[in-house]
């Protein structure tokens, strides 16, 4: 058997495309969920460590540095195999997604933080001293101008929770690489592999480029 | 130049005291300002004049003594806004919101805090911005204006909400030379009708001008307190003679 057959073999390719598909469009769904669910966690986090009452505050750091210690996998298999034995068993899919959220928020947490760290004290003493509450303050003019900041480094790591869910496929949830195996296996060969790397591929490289987009017009307009 | 002011302060400071570590920044601080006052803070820079203006806003916190502001004791709590809404401030790096627009800088208080609506604000917004001067530049980012401009909005925010006393924190200081002119204009114009000022200031001229009170203050203690005629002509601390050698005759 010769590379093209062996690797990229065209009709297997075609073969096992609806069960790859089928893997990518709960990969999406697993990875959108998680990330949009990491982005507001991570929020609450932050804001809840940099203005919660001191006990809160650490709670949170404790809760981030554990996060950021424990592997994901570690953490899915956990939540998967090892919460059932207290009464609580959760599915495939919400497993995974628990899992991804609780870990890409302790991530974001720490991204906006250090964001909102970034904006100058002049800017929070001049919205104090117009009598603006930290809400106000928060909304109109400090997460305004923190967002900026944190856009290319949030995308990053909304890349990293969509690769991540690749370690969903060890909890059994049919994702695109766990389909991809099972075509795999059907097929005896290796092409719906090939096929699912360049599925994630086509998924994230355009994020990718466009966090190298976002980091430029971010330094253009900070050089103004 | 003295105006009629009434006879009752509105802002006292009793025994105010202020430390960043072991540094006394302000010392047993006793001061009252009538309603309608122009006051002026002078002094070596570190003496803690931006520090004591700072303590009536609660910017910086103080840690002895009292600060009352129109009856209401400026601390932590439910009255700080209250406080703060009557109390407008002007810094040295003007401090405006780079992600608003020069019209909505100055809206954005009379919308949040006095609870307008946006369209009332802004109308608002644009008749100060007119009276500073910079009424064409209302649409523009602050980053798109000049130093001496984006001050006169500095102070175009401040008068928004229609405070009872102006804090200026060295308003000229980060300017270039040729802006400063503009913005002592606008700060002129504001002397003189009713609206109790505190200013920190390095422009003695100005100061003299503008000034019903001179306050002198070195190493975090008020040593003088004069009118500024008398201030400027006839000194009485020995620190204050020595000030003004150093800054006038050179």
């Amino acid at each position: 058997m010769d590379l093209v057959t062996t690797f990229f073999n065209w009709p297997i390719f075609i073969r096992s495309l609806p069960l790859l598909l089928d893997g990518l469009w709960r990969t999406i769904a697993l990875g959108f969920l998680s990330i949009v669910l990491g982005l507001a966690g991570g929020l609450l986090l932050a804001l809840g460590r940099m203005y919660g009452p001191r006990i809160l505050q650490f709670v949170i750091i404790a809760y981030v540095d554990v996060f950021r210690a424990l592997p994901v996998l570690v953490w899915l298999v956990i939540v998967y195999y090892a919460l059932p034995f207290v009464g609580i068993s959760l599915s495939p899919f919400a497993s995974a997604a628990f899992a991804l959220t609780t870990v890409s928020s302790a991530y974001t947490a720490e991204i906006y933080r250090a964001g909102i760290d970034a904006i100058p004290r002049g800017q929070f003493e001049a919205a104090q001293a117009i009598g603006l509450s930290t809400f106000d303050l928060m909304r109109d003019v400090v997460l305004p101008q923190a967002i900026r900041i944190v856009i290319p480094p949030l995308t990053n790591n909304s890349i990293n929770v969509m690769k991540d869910t690749a370690l969903a496929s060890v909890v059994a949830m049919p994702d695109l690489l766990k389909q991809a195996t099972q075509a795999q296996a059907l097929a005896a060969n290796p092409t719906p592999l090939i096929g699912a790397a360049v599925l994630y591929l086509v998924l994230l490289l355009p994020l990718v480029r466009m966090v190298a987009i976002f980091e430029k017009r971010l330094g253009r307009s900070g050089r103004r | 130049m003295t105006k009629n002011t009434s006879a009752e302060p509105i802002i006292t400071m009793r025994a105010v005291t202020k430390r960043f570590g072991e540094f006394e920044a302000l010392k047993r601080i006793d001061l009252d300002v009538a309603a309608g006052e122009v006051v002026v803070l002078l002094g070596p820079s570190g003496s803690g004049k931006s520090t004591l203006i700072r303590c009536i806003n609660l910017l910086e916190t103080y840690d002895e003594g009292d600060v009352v502001v129109d009856g209401i004791r400026v601390e932590e709590g439910r009255n700080l806004r209250q406080v703060r809404e009557e109390v407008g401030m002007v810094f040295q790096a003007f401090n405006l919101f780079p992600n608003l627009t020069v019209l909505d800088n100055v809206a954005l208080g009379p919308v949040r805090v006095r609870k307008l609506s946006w369209q009332a604000a802004r109308q608002k917004a644009h008749t100060l911005l007119a009276r500073v001067g910079i009424g064409e530049q209302a649409e523009k980012y602050p980053i798109q204006l000049s130093g001496g401009q984006q001050q006169r909005v500095g102070i175009a925010r401040a008068l928004a909400m229609e405070p009872r006393i102006l804090l200026f924190d060295e308003p000229t200081s980060a300017l270039d030379p040729e802006m400063v002119g503009e913005v002592l204009d606008v700060i002129r114009t504001l002397a003189g009708t009713g609206t109790t000022m505190l200013l920190v200031t390095h422009e003695m001229g100005f100061a003299r001008k503008v000034a019903d009170r001179i306050v002198f203050m070195e190493a975090g203690e008020i040593k003088e307190i004069a009118s500024p005629d008398r201030f400027f002509s006839n000194p009485q601390s020995e620190r204050a003679k020595a000030f003004l050698d150093a800054v006038l005759n050179h």
